[in-house]
């Protein structure tokens, strides 16, 4: 520095919980930039951190899913307030990762920013697309609502680190699951980052928990455990994929699998593909009572 | 076996010769203690250790259920846990015992005949132990007429605390004496007692007046068994086999919840009183959710999958 002043260097953690543990493991491994250059020290997170963030998201699950949809959209709106205020550290943060110009990095944040306005703005309104009154022939009321899957592992895309990430958190949390998300390995800072912004936005620990790492290592033993429902398999690559597909069906877990249109810049409108994708229809039969002589019971 | 051991009758003699011979007691080091018991906790048991230890924790835990909202239903529910833990795997262990209030000891002992799982029972006006002896000791003979094989009384920590040890004393007696065959286990209620001191002090009231167990606490109020506290107690023990060779057993009780905190009280016991103590007959854990951790555990060590709450059975 030219002024004589010692930078500071950040230690980056992660988010489990709601807290911000080291690794259990103690391990950390080195982040470069897009040309190969030290960005800073990550933590490499083992099996017993994704077990404990398990955990953790099971604790949350049921007071985030039982949260009323108004209340949950309040709270991812007020996430998507705090990132607009640490936009330059985003866009920065996401130059170093993906080499991009200040321009295009900024451009990249502003989109993932919008993304999460648009799923906040969901939360409320996915039941009226996808349940509804069914006609049925008896004196019933049948009515379909979505439900949350549960706990979910996420893997992140590897590529875009931040409005991918954003792309596959907002819509899991937005219907009412908790979320363990594991970072892409190579750029997992503006995940690392993204935690703080979620511990300052009134989102409950544990609702989303952030690893960063090693991909196979932190999916293998998430894909066999008995106690997450769902797993995105986005930020695998095609062998992995399978062998945690394979993994996940052991125990009947929800899978989505890598879709060709998720690689790539992460632009384009999504759509409600991922917010139905971890979402139970739950259908109940209510007696409308008996008809009276006329035909009515009104 | 006689009330007093023989080398300490002179100090049970009078009120003020109890007094001399537990404040006579060494203080405890309270730094050194929690220190020694932290870094006794830092061990790490693995693979074929750690597959014993579950098992054996397993086999040491009273299933506990002492709630106002207990029904014979639950407690039988229990009885059938505690006699097949796992449903799923037969050679998972029995554990030690089912502990409930006394107007459930009956339903408890109809449901574990010939299981080969023990009956506990709390008495003595648990939790707080705050009424006059007769009706303490009518509780009692309730329990044990009703089948329990093991009594977990409380002591009067009032009387304790305020000097009066002879009262504590003579009144864990009297319970023995009720208890006929029954194994009995005095209740300390640590975390009421203030002091590492007074817990020492308690310790050897207890051992003197006949206990076969020394426990804890009683799980109702906000500091239950600690690691500092169960060491605290497990020296006495060992001390006091030393001097009289009559070994006494040790329950830990409330706030044990996860597999890694149970092993380390396993560790807590192996390095103080060593294997004579590594056994139900001598060492409990009093606990109800810590089962399902271990059980998770165990199939864990079995499957090598994470396994979760939905495959363990609530109660």
């Amino acid at each position: 520095m030219s002024d004589g002043r010692l930078s500071v260097f950040k230690t980056y953690k992660l988010y489990v919980g709601g807290k911000f543990p080291r690794s259990e493991s103690g391990r950390v491994y080195e982040v470069t930039d897009s040309k190969g250059k030290w960005l800073a020290n990550a933590p490499q997170s083992s099996r017993k951190d994704a077990r404990d963030a398990v955990v953790a998201s099971r604790k949350a699950f049921g007071g985030w899913s039982g949260a009323t949809a108004y209340n949950r959209g309040q709270i991812l709106y007020r996430v998507a307030e705090m990132l607009e205020g640490r936009r330059e550290q985003f866009a920065r943060e996401v130059a170093d990762a993906e080499g991009l110009s200040k321009s295009k990095a900024a451009a990249v944040v502003d989109a993932a920013v919008d993304r999460w306005v648009w799923y906040a703005g969901w939360t409320d309104k996915i039941g009226q697309v996808v349940g509804g009154a069914n006609p049925v022939a008896g004196p019933f009321f049948n009515l379909s609502t979505p439900e949350p899957t549960g706990v979910v592992a996420v893997l992140a895309p590897q590529d875009s680190s931040f409005l991918g990430l954003v792309s596959v958190i907002a819509p899991v949390i937005a219907t009412g699951n908790t979320a363990i998300v594991i970072a892409s390995a190579r750029a997992p800072l503006p995940a690392l980052s993204l935690g703080e912004v979620l511990a300052t936005s009134d989102l409950p620990g544990g609702v989303v928990n952030i690893l960063s790492g090693k991909t196979a290592e932190l999916a293998a033993p998430l894909a066999s455990h008995q106690d997450v429902n769902a797993i995105d398999l986005t930020g695998a690559d095609a062998g992995l994929a399978k062998e945690l597909e394979i993994a996940a069906a052991d125990n009947l877990k929800r899978t989505l699998r890598p879709q060709a249109v998720d690689t790539g810049d992460w632009s384009a409108d999504p759509g409600t593909r991922r917010l139905t994708a971890f979402l139970e229809t739950k259908t109940v039969w209510h007696p409308t009572g008996a008809l009276g002589a006329s035909g009515s019971s009104y | 076996m006689p009330t007093t051991a023989p080398a300490f009758a002179d100090a049970t003699a009078s009120d003020s010769a109890l007094r001399r011979f537990l404040h006579g007691l060494p203080g405890v080091d309270t730094v050194g203690l929690e220190a020694r018991a932290a870094s006794l906790g830092t061990r790490s048991i693995k693979t074929t250790a750690k597959a014993y230890a579950i098992d054996l924790a397993i086999s040491m835990i009273d299933l506990t259920t002492l709630e106002g909202a207990d029904t014979p239903g639950k407690v039988r529910a229990l009885a059938a846990k505690a006699v097949h833990p796992d449903p799923t795997d037969r050679t998972t262990p029995r554990t030690a015992a089912v502990c409930v209030y006394p107007d459930m000891a009956a339903t408890a002992a109809a449901a574990l005949v010939g299981s080969g799982v023990k009956v506990a029972s709390v008495a003595t006006a648990f939790p707080a132990g705050r009424a006059a002896l007769d009706v303490k000791l009518a509780d009692v003979r309730d329990a044990v007429a009703a089948g329990a094989d093991e009594i977990d009384m409380v002591i009067d920590r009032g009387a304790f605390l305020s000097g009066r040890y002879l009262k504590v004393y003579e009144e864990i007696v009297a319970v023995k004496a009720e208890c006929g065959s029954a194994r009995l286990k005095v209740i300390f209620e640590t975390g009421e007692l203030s002091t590492y001191d007074n817990i020492r002090r308690a310790s050897w009231l207890g051992m003197l007046a006949g206990a076969d167990f020394i426990k804890t606490s009683t799980g109702k109020v906000g500091t239950n068994a600690t690691p500092a506290n169960t060491l605290l107690m497990l020296e006495a023990v060992r001390d006091f086999r030393e001097q009289t060779g009559v070994q006494i057993g040790v329950k830990p009780a409330g706030g044990i919840r996860t597999t890694k905190d149970a092993i380390k009280f396993l560790v807590l016991v192996n390095e103080t009183v060593g294997e004579d103590w590594l056994d139900n007959h001598w060492f409990r854990f009093g606990a109800s959710s810590l089962l399902n951790d271990l059980l998770m555990q165990r199939q864990k060590l079995s499957t090598g999958r994470y396994s979760g709450p939905d495959y363990v059975t609530v109660d």
